[in-house]
């Protein structure tokens, strides 16, 4: 284990982390701020104008200082709707990272401890469910749900499902990080001792081999975020994920694209920027994270 | 004795993994849309309506309805798209060729860049070009699938106009009814842009993946021993060492098959590519249930066909494998 000063001390002599920490942060409290220091609401539909739309960036010829990126097909202020799409792409990234979290430390956890027909079972299923890739039943879930309801009810239940689905398709990596550190775990001497002094099996997984398995949930934690807001965003380009009045970056993407090609590049252009500058911090602070809390690949890396 | 009981146990899991997407195709149709609706419209009195659905069976119990789905399943008989009133199994095969010449190109193209700079990368690990190979694949799997697309279509497409970027071009069909892009000039142009999107998800991961195996395999002592034995640099690291690198890498590919369908659902959606994934979306906006559960089952076959194929590969590559299950 590496103690918080130390960690701090790598943090600190690596320009990258520091890079990407300050990107994701700036990201993080532009989306949380966002009702405060957005220049319009891109909800409320009295502020949207549609004769203010498709303009370009403000310093553009065309282009209005009210709106710094340009407008939207709808009148909408791209930088507002990047503000608040930004914030529904974390929250549905979190959300999900949360739910595999869950679920996958849970099943993690039994798996290795018990052993037997339930690992065997489990890691199968695990198996199987990630080849069959996350994006891919995602896809095929909510093509379902899409064309079982109608668009207005798919449209309050979007977030929700999206963090369901991303999170239960995606609990096999959790599971088996956790498995791999508990079978590690489980047959050295403290655990026999909370064992012998009668602890019931639920204390010893949650109260004492769980806490020395967390360093790799750490670690992957940081990339399934990355990994879950992408999915979104593929999922809302597809028109499967958030509708367009509530947008994430994905659906503002989706609504650009059509306009791509008739000039308007603005509207794909920010979102598309953001989103790849989200996606790419957090992959970098992922990978920083698993050199620093990872001592036996630091020593193959050098 | 082993190859049997491989053999066997895959087969197993295969007919597992087809019965639940049978179930799982079968209860979108039980509960999506209502087929009577589909085929009289409005029309129709209440009563006929009843008389009819006894007629189609549609009252009956729900094992009964799935064993008749299924019968007519195994023989290729999967419904009518409500759209093109055709088998839908017959539309999605006329798709089928579009998809795999993507994905054949797209295979192609990361095979051929990911394992020589895999390599490199992993011999020469502090050369500048290691490293700008390393930190651009980073970058590479920072970007989603469909911006690399649409900064494809727009740079190359429109800007520059040097290739074509929207639908298959011409088609030379062969005599059993395929028809195939690989044989005109104007359908491989065609084919450039989607399939190097397509293999641009995949092509940062292989390289991280064949390096870092590489680099582990080069560690290790039966390597060290080759050495010393006086066999050249040459033949230790791309005959002993590489052949060895390859088994993680076909396990990660087979892993990665369902990913890469439905990447191909994302690259024909902004290529305008006329495959299956395009059709399947098309589907879904019509809720043409039949077309929606073909695309479910052939996909589902794919899938399974191509992960016992990999499995076998991958036992005939390592020397030293135990087939799995084959422990008794």
């Amino acid at each position: 284990m590496i103690t918080w000063r130390g960690f701090l001390k790598r943090f600190l002599s690596d320009p990258v982390a520091i890079g990407a920490g300050i990107v994701l942060l700036i990201l993080i409290l532009m989306a949380v701020l966002a009702p405060v220091i957005a220049p319009q609401n891109p909800y409320d539909l009295l502020q949207i104008d549609i004769m203010d739309s498709e303009m370009p960036p403000s310093w553009q010829p065309g282009g209005d200082p009210r709106f710094l990126l340009g407008t939207d097909s709808q009148g909408r202020g791209v930088l507002s709707t990047i503000m608040y799409g930004t914030g529904i792409s974390l929250l549905i990234g979190i959300g999900a990272v949360i739910v595999q979290g869950i679920l996958g430390v849970t099943l993690g956890l039994w798996a290795g401890y018990r052993g037997g027909w339930v690992d065997s079972f489990l890691m199968r299923l695990a198996d199987i469910q990630m080849s069959l890739s996350t994006l891919m039943i995602a896809i095929i879930v909510l093509a379902l749900f899409q064309a079982a309801f109608e668009a207005s009810v798919y449209a309050d239940y979007a977030i929700i499902m999206l963090i369901l689905i991303i999170g239960i398709a995606e609990w096999p990596k959790f599971a088996r990080t956790v498995r791999s550190s508990v079978l590690g775990e489980k047959n050295k001497e403290y655990v026999d001792a909370a064992r012998v002094i009668g602890l019931p099996a639920r204390k010893v997984m949650w109260g004492h081999i769980l806490p020395n398995a967390l360093t790799p949930v750490m670690v992957i934690s940081t990339i399934q975020v990355a990994e879950a807001i992408m999915t979104e965003a593929a999922l809302s380009f597809l028109g499967l994920g958030m509708p367009v009045d509530r947008p994430s970056l994905g659906s503002l993407i989706r609504s650009g694209f059509e306009f791509v090609f008739s000039g308007s590049w603005w509207i794909t252009l920010y979102p598309a920027l953001v989103l790849i500058a989200l996606i790419l911090a957090l992959n970098l602070l992922g990978d920083w994270l698993r050199d620093v809390l990872n001592p036996k690949l630091r020593r193959g890396d050098d | 004795m082993h190859i049997i009981a491989f053999l066997i146990r895959r087969a197993v899991q295969a007919v597992i993994v087809m019965f639940v997407i049978s179930i799982i195709g079968f209860s979108i149709q039980d509960n999506l849309g209502d087929p009577l609706r589909e085929l009289v419209g409005q029309s129709v009195s209440e009563a006929e309506r009843d008389l009819m659905r006894e007629d189609m069976g549609l009252n009956d119990p729900f094992f009964a309805q799935y064993a008749r789905f299924l019968g007519k399943a195994v023989q290729g008989d999967l419904g009518t798209s409500y759209f093109f009133k055709r088998p839908a199994l017959a539309v999605i095969m006329d798709k089928f060729p579009a998809t795999f010449e993507l994905v054949i190109g797209a295979v192609v193209i990361f095979l051929s860049l990911s394992i020589p700079a895999g390599i490199y990368c992993a011999i020469n690990r502090t050369s500048w070009l290691s490293r700008i190979i390393m930190s651009g694949s980073i970058l590479g799997i920072s970007v989603p699938v469909f911006l690399t697309a649409i900064g494809m279509v727009w740079l190359f497409g429109v800007e520059l106009g040097w290739l074509p970027a929207f639908g298959r071009g011409d088609v030379y069909e062969l005599p059993w009814g395929w028809e195939t892009g690989f044989l005109t000039i104007d359908g491989l142009k065609h084919l450039i842009l989607p399939s190097i999107t397509l293999s641009s998800i995949m092509l940062p991961l292989f390289i991280r993946l064949i390096r870092a195996e590489m680099m582990e395999t080069m560690g290790t002592d039966y390597v060290r021993f080759a050495r010393a034995k006086g066999l050249s640099t040459a033949r230790v690291r791309y005959v002993h060492a590489f052949r060895n690198t390859l088994l993680p890498v076909v396990t990660v590919g087979g892993l990665m098959i369902g990913t890469l369908i439905a990447y191909t659902i994302l690259t024909e959606t902004v290529f305008q590519w006329p495959g299956m994934g395009f059709l399947f979306l098309e589907a879904v906006n019509r809720v043409d249930t039949p077309l929606i559960i073909a695309y479910i089952i052939v996909v589902g076959l794919i899938f399974v066909v191509v992960n016992t194929l990999v499995d076998f590969i991958y036992t005939l590559i390592n020397p030293m494998v135990k087939l799995p299950g084959a422990k008794a």
